[in-house]
């Protein structure tokens, strides 16, 4: 089955993803995010990648779709840099599955 | 650990035998299963977390120059240029069955891939060099965050999975297994002390006989 990509950011900042055959789109505030991320989720998107910005007071949005197939939702940094908010889910899945940091 | 709440006879005797061999042989498969799923997201954490850092560091460079190349343009040029993407991929996923969690299989096609920055359509008078440097990084960088929404995507699932996985073995093992031994000796033993019983009265009844 095919799926779409899709990209979720603030400002200009993912306009660049349009360059790679992204679908990009934009979000003022964390209410519109997360309403266009259950609207991308509705609509058959395989990927999602959120920036680290956006995402940051959505989390509660973004854990729904933790243990559904589809879509993974990915978190990337933006132009500010990296705010380890990325990394430290991959942290929190390691400490849910063997119980400790063993990275 | 609390006794389940049963009569003591020979009936619930071997239901409650049967019941806990089913939960052992349960038990023993649950472990299995944990084990297994351990050996294999141990592997696969390896990789996302390498693959994240990479990743992350190659979008903020890819960020950093985007950011030099917009600060030099207008934002509608900017617009302008963007609004035909060099190329276009497309996304099939298929299911993979591990350990019976279903997770996604990705695979990408790229269409019109750009062997390099140079095959890029955008005119010259509205761009510039930084914004070629910007696309040619994070065209590098793409194929990896395809494969790094693939690996973190599986993570997920499988830490779901063996969370879940092992509360269920550790409740068999710690709370249901005890509590049906407990209960089988309980019975064994009421059985065998109603037998005595049984016995001595048989004696005392004889010895009235004589």
């Amino acid at each position: 089955m095919s799926h779409k990509i899709g990209v979720i950011g603030n400002g200009n900042s993912v306009l660049i993803y349009k360059m790679l055959g992204f679908d990009v789109f934009f979000t003022e505030n964390d209410q519109e995010a997360s309403a266009k991320i259950d609207e991308l989720a509705e609509n058959e998107y395989g990927v999602i990648y959120v920036t680290e910005r956006v995402a940051e007071n959505i989390s509660e949005t973004i854990q729904k779709y933790d243990d559904k197939m589809l879509p993974a939702i990915i978190l990337i940094p933006d132009q500010t840099g990296s705010r380890g908010i990325g990394k430290r889910r991959v942290q929190e899945n390691v400490k849910k599955a063997v119980g400790q940091d063993i990275l | 650990m609390a006794r389940l709440n049963v009569n003591p006879t020979r009936v619930e005797l071997t239901r409650l035998k049967e019941r806990l061999d089913l939960a052992s042989r349960g038990h023993k498969l649950l472990k299995d299963k944990q084990d297994e799923l351990m050996r294999q997201f141990i592997s696969l954490i390896r990789e996302n977390n390498e693959l994240r850092n990479e990743v992350e560091e190659k979008i903020e460079a890819g960020m950093k120059s985007y950011a030099i190349a917009s600060a030099l343009l207008h934002d509608n040029f900017l617009s302008e240029v963007m609004t035909t993407p060099s190329q276009s991929v497309s996304l099939n996923i298929d299911q993979e069955n591990i350990m019976n969690i279903r997770v996604p299989q990705m695979n990408f096609n790229y269409e019109d891939t750009p062997d390099d920055v140079s095959d890029i359509l955008y005119g010259y008078l509205n761009s510039n060099g930084e914004l070629d440097l910007a696309i040619e990084q994070m065209l590098d960088v793409m194929p990896r965050m395809l494969e790094l929404a693939e690996v973190e995507k599986r993570c997920q699932m499988m830490a779901d999975e063996i969370e879940k996985t092992r509360r269920r073995v550790n409740a068999l093992e710690y709370m249901t297994i005890p509590q049906l031994e407990e209960t089988i000796y309980f019975i064994e033993m009421k059985l065998e002390e109603d037998e005595r019983a049984e016995i001595t009265r048989l004696i005392k009844v004889k010895d009235m006989g004589d």
